[in-house]
């Protein structure tokens, strides 16, 4: 039984079918790739898997546990936590408060009506190690709106991390970052796949092939192939597309 | 623009400071109000008013929810508190206990129908509900006396450890309403400080990143409502005792109005503090201009108008950088990042 398994799974709005019978398993302390051509329902997937929404039919489960349907708060707090395309932050916050808000001890608090926040040691420690993992301890007390677009990538997948989750999926990590900052996305990246289980969309196919152990892909809302960056290298129908070619195989 | 998280409260010292100032100039408001050519009455209407804006301002500013229907609870309370003076007994604690359960109770089950929803359409579901409240005041004649109204709200005296103070001089009931004032400001400053109330402003910035934080972000709207809904209920309850009667115009619309309007102009949207400020300026302007012109109100309209284009964060916001640039600190005013346009590459 995989980690999380996604089987049989359909979307679609109105008539037009984004997803088609997907199905996806990710294993435990591996990075799964999910990569495809604009449009192919990369991000849908994700929002399927993630509770954003509700799959039409098919079954999604972690752990043996199913998940399908459930909206993303309770997906959340069973362990799932993803990162955005666009991105998602509190940006009048300030850095430290966005990933303090995601740490499960703060939500445990989140009833605390005259309790404080900032004055407590050990909520601010936490948040600290978060933002020491992706490197933005130095900027911690500065609004999420001041940062370069990199950090602000870099906050994303913090606030995800701060939720201490089990499956960590990245939605276009690399999205709108240059040379240096993919770089350096990839390091971080590397150190984290040590920790968690992430699953992420790219369309950098050599950052993707450079940290994946296993990569989907995605066309017109079906999986069209599957195995090792190796495997896929060798795959005819990978080799004749686009994706192939961007990936250097 | 600043804004509410502008400043996070590391240290909770220097935020005693305001509370001070406000205990201070409560406490001998009886000296100095005359001496500014105001009068004791005027006291009691800034301190109840202030009571409800700053409760507002807690959905308004900090949860970010727009109620444009809030003089509802503020009516409930009035007719609660004289509800219970006339049909069960004459107690101020009892009153004001049911003003503040009768407007939490209204609160919560409007809350229900509302807070699955966002945007325009909970600010029209605030209003619709707001409007089944005033009319049901004016026709359920039997309770609540219909477009007269609850007359005659007699002004309980406040017991304490078996000491009886009469409230029926105006400056006992301003103090009375200075200490309910006080403690609203207590309760909601620690509260806005608390867990909660940090989840409530990081609702107002983005509630889909709050829900993936793992909050049930209804539950928190609805929790902002019932609580804000109790204090403009107290507010309600003290408003009754003040006019010693309740009728219809206290719900009405018109009231709605003015409190959006008095917790904006104040800079509710940027700061604690901002909903004082805006009660103090719309009293003041209505006392002072309203002794030059019977059209005063029309002025005041006209400011609201200026202050929202050209300075949304309000009186405190205004403060807040007049202050900034006095101690020639670097206004922490910070432009939006622009992200690039990937609404072509989401799949």
């Amino acid at each position: 039984m995989a980690f999380f398994a996604a089987r049989n799974m359909h979307k679609r709005f109105g008539s037009r079918v984004v997803l088609e019978d997907i199905s996806l398993a990710f294993e435990k302390g591996q990075v799964s790739g999910i990569m495809g051509p604009n449009g192919a329902g990369k991000t849908t997937c994700f929002h399927v898997l993630t509770g954003l929404h509700k799959p039409d039919r098919g079954t999604i489960e972690l752990e043996g546990v199913s998940i399908a349907g459930l909206p993303p708060q309770r997906i959340a707090r069973l362990g799932v936590s993803r990162s955005f395309q666009i991105m998602n932050l509190f940006d009048d916050s300030v850095v430290i408060e966005n990933v303090m808000l995601a740490l499960p001890e703060f939500r445990a608090r989140r009833l605390d009506f005259l309790g404080g926040v900032f004055e407590r040691g050990e909520l601010v420690d936490a948040a600290m190690n978060v933002l020491e993992q992706v490197g933005l301890t130095h900027r911690a007390w500065e609004r999420a709106t001041s940062l370069s677009y990199g950090e602000r990538r870099a906050l994303e997948i913090g606030v995800a991390l701060a939720a201490q989750p089990k499956i960590l999926f990245l939605d276009e990590p690399t999205s709108g970052l240059g040379t240096e900052a993919t770089r350096g996305l990839a390091t971080l990246i590397g150190r984290l796949r040590e920790r968690y289980t992430i699953v992420m969309i790219e369309h950098d196919m050599r950052f993707l092939f450079g940290l994946a152990d296993k990569i989907s892909v995605i066309h017109w809302g079906q999986v069209i192939a599957e195995g090792t960056p190796a495997e896929l290298q060798a795959n005819k129908w990978v080799r004749r597309s686009a994706l192939g070619e961007a990936a250097g195989a | 623009m600043i804004s509410l998280s502008d400043i996070p409260s590391r240290s909770t010292v220097r935020h005693w400071v305001p509370i001070a100032v406000l205990a201070l100039a409560l406490a001998f408001a009886p000296w100095w109000l005359p001496t500014v050519g105001l009068y004791q009455y005027l006291g009691i209407e800034i301190t109840i008013w202030m009571i409800f804006a700053l409760g507002f301002n807690l959905l308004f500013g900090y949860a970010g929810l727009h109620s444009f229907g809030h003089g509802a609870y503020l009516g409930i309370g009035a007719y609660a508190f004289g509800l219970f003076q006339q049909q069960v007994a004459v107690s101020l604690w009892g009153g004001l206990a049911a003003a503040i359960f009768a407007a939490g109770l209204a609160g919560a089950v409007v809350g229900a129908f509302i807070s699955h929803r966002r945007g325009i359409y909970y600010a029209l579901l605030t209003i619709a509900f707001g409007q089944v409240f005033w009319f049901t005041s004016m026709k359920l004649h039997g309770i609540t006396g219909g477009e007269d109204g609850l007359l005659g709200i007699p002004r309980p005296p406040l017991t304490f450890f078996g000491l009886e103070f009469s409230l029926r001089d105006n400056l006992a009931l301003f103090y009375l309403s200075a200490f309910c004032l006080l403690a609203t400001v207590l309760i909601l400053w620690r509260l806005v400080h608390s867990p909660f109330g940090r989840v409530l402003q990081a609702l107002r910035q983005n509630e889909t990143r709050a829900r993936f934080a793992g909050y049930e972000v209804w539950r928190f709207k609805w929790a902002a409502f019932v609580i804000s809904a109790m204090f403009a209920g107290l507010a309600g309850g003290l408003f009754s005792m003040a006019q010693q009667s309740a009728y219809p115009d206290v719900m009405s619309l018109h009231q709605s109005g003015l409190i959006v309007m008095m917790v904006l102009v104040g800079g509710g949207l940027v700061s604690f503090w901002g909903p004082v400020f805006g009660v103090i300026l719309y009293f003041v302007t209505r006392d002072v201009l309203g002794g030059i012109t019977e059209t005063w109100l029309l002025w005041f309209g006209l400011m609201f108008m200026a202050m929202v284009i050209l300075r949304p964060e309000g009186l405190a916001g205004m403060f807040h950088l007049a202050w900034n640039r006095l101690r020639g600190a670097r206004a922490v005013s910070t432009p939006l990042t622009s992200e690039p346009d990937l609404a072509g590459r989401k799949t």
